[in-house]
């Protein structure tokens, strides 16, 4: 399957360029550092200072950033426009990309977006099962359950008694579509409009659109 | 061939434990921290996300299973500074800096972090590998899951879903190969499908018959099924 690497360039990186490999668990480097993770973290931080490779200001700025700008409210106020306007829901999804960077939500970890509907007959569900790939720009940092094994290793064999302990059950005629993200498409999904919200306006909309309906563990909230 | 990162499907994990949107994005402030570093040591470019994701995996399957989310990332961290020789063991060890660094031009400072988290790093490239598969049509994926070319190296594709027959149900275009980028082996660009199993193609006892699972896939990943 590499036969189209050149010689020369896997010789050069076999011999000169780094890549991870297995250490030992007794020198793997993390274990020249303080095993308190706080305290773990606070070295790197001031060696990486010390060396004038980090700023401590910008470490500051990505963390209010994504404490207060880059969370699941950008991602609901993308479904409330779906389920408003039916052209911009039938140009999400056929090109999400485009679409939400137009709203200014592109960006890490939001590079390739596809937007998954839910409807009578299938309910989406999105999962990473290798390491937490998630849709940054739209949703922010993923919930820590999002992160665990338990979630990583159940959604993909077991969707619906996952669904469950999330309160959700489906109709038995519904189908069960799970995404496990393996590769740097991001999958955003588009929940069901609730019956008896014809008459609302997108903002409150938005306050129905839940962060976990649209990674598909919830459904939007009913009126 | 798997290493302890690829648990699709496994058993023995309990209940898993929602929690509402207005809890805290950090629940300690080192987490926050942690990722911050991450970010900003990956912006001095000496590796892409691929060779960050195996250092993670790298971790020893003991350490992998004790560490919390972003203990795994100091950890990984660590692994990638001192191989690309940002950092010294002995710094590490001492907790200081020893010497200065040939780096410091690419550091991110403040004024430029909105600009680069609304940037991201695309993953498809041009490519002239011709796309093999139709939407609508039957593949196999490979038996075996290892990378080809090192062993034990990186690869996308998981356990659970090795030998299985799906149809392909989106064409993503060409991107970088994992397996290849992981090693600093270049992009070896190539089609990436989304392709959807079958439920009972997977797994002894499917939940139901009419669901599925869909995995993103490169095409070196799968062969023709009809």
């Amino acid at each position: 399957m590499f036969e189209s690497i050149p010689l020369d360039r896997r010789l050069r990186a076999f011999y000169e360029e780094p890549m991870p490999h297995d250490h030992t668990d007794q020198d793997h480097p993390h274990t020249l550092l303080p095993s308190d993770p706080a305290l773990r973290v606070k070295a790197l931080e001031t060696i990486l200072i010390q060396k004038g490779l980090i700023d401590p200001a910008a470490l500051d700025k990505i963390i209010e950033a994504y404490e207060t700008k880059i969370g699941p409210r950008n991602g609901a106020r993308v479904v409330a426009n779906a389920w408003t306007d039916p052209t911009f829901k039938a140009a999400l999804l056929s090109d999400a990309t485009s679409v939400v960077s137009e709203l200014g939500y592109y960006g890490r970890q939001g590079e390739h977006m596809v937007v998954v509907e839910n409807t009578d007959e299938v309910h989406n569900i999105v999962v990473c099962t290798l390491c937490s790939c998630y849709p940054w720009p739209l949703l922010g940092i993923p919930p820590a359950w999002y992160k665990s094994d338990a979630y990583r290793a159940r959604a993909v064999r077991e969707p619906r008694r996952v669904l469950a302990e999330f309160g959700v059950t489906l109709p038995s005629e519904k189908a069960v579509r799970v995404w496990d993200s393996t590769a740097e498409i991001r999958y955003l999904v588009l929940p069901q409009r609730p019956k008896g919200t014809d008459g609302m306006d997108k903002g409150a909309l938005m306050g129905l659109i839940t962060r976990d309906s649209m990674i598909g563990t919830g459904l939007a909230i009913a009126p | 061939m798997s290493r302890v990162h690829d648990m699709g499907g496994r058993f023995g994990d309990g209940m898993i434990v929602p929690e509402t949107e207005d809890n805290p994005v950090f629940r300690e402030k080192w987490h926050g921290r942690a990722l911050a570093i991450t970010l900003a040591a990956g912006a001095l470019g000496k590796w892409n996300i691929d060779i960050s994701r195996h250092g993670r995996e790298c971790l020893s399957p003991v350490d992998y299973a004790s560490m919390s989310y972003y203990e795994k990332w100091m950890a990984g961290l660590a692994g990638l500074l001192v191989d690309t020789n940002i950092l010294s063991r002995e710094e590490l060890e001492k907790g200081r800096a020893i010497g200065s660094s040939n780096l410091t031009a690419k550091r991110m400072d403040a004024d430029k972090v909105a600009g680069i988290l609304a940037s991201g790093g695309p993953a498809d490239r041009p490519s002239d590998v011709p796309v093999f598969y139709n939407v609508g049509e039957t593949v196999r994926t490979r038996k075996i899951n290892g990378n080809r070319h090192v062993n034990g190296g990186h690869t996308r594709l998981p356990t659970y879903v090795v030998g299985a027959v799906g149809r392909i149900v989106m064409i993503h275009g060409a991107h970088i190969l994992p397996d290849s980028s992981a090693h600093r082996l270049g992009d070896a660009a190539e089609p990436l499908y989304a392709v959807a199993f079958s439920a009972s193609e997977l797994w002894a006892n499917p939940e139901h018959p009419k669901d599925e699972v869909v995995l993103d896939l490169w095409q070196s990943y799968l062969s023709g099924a009809s």
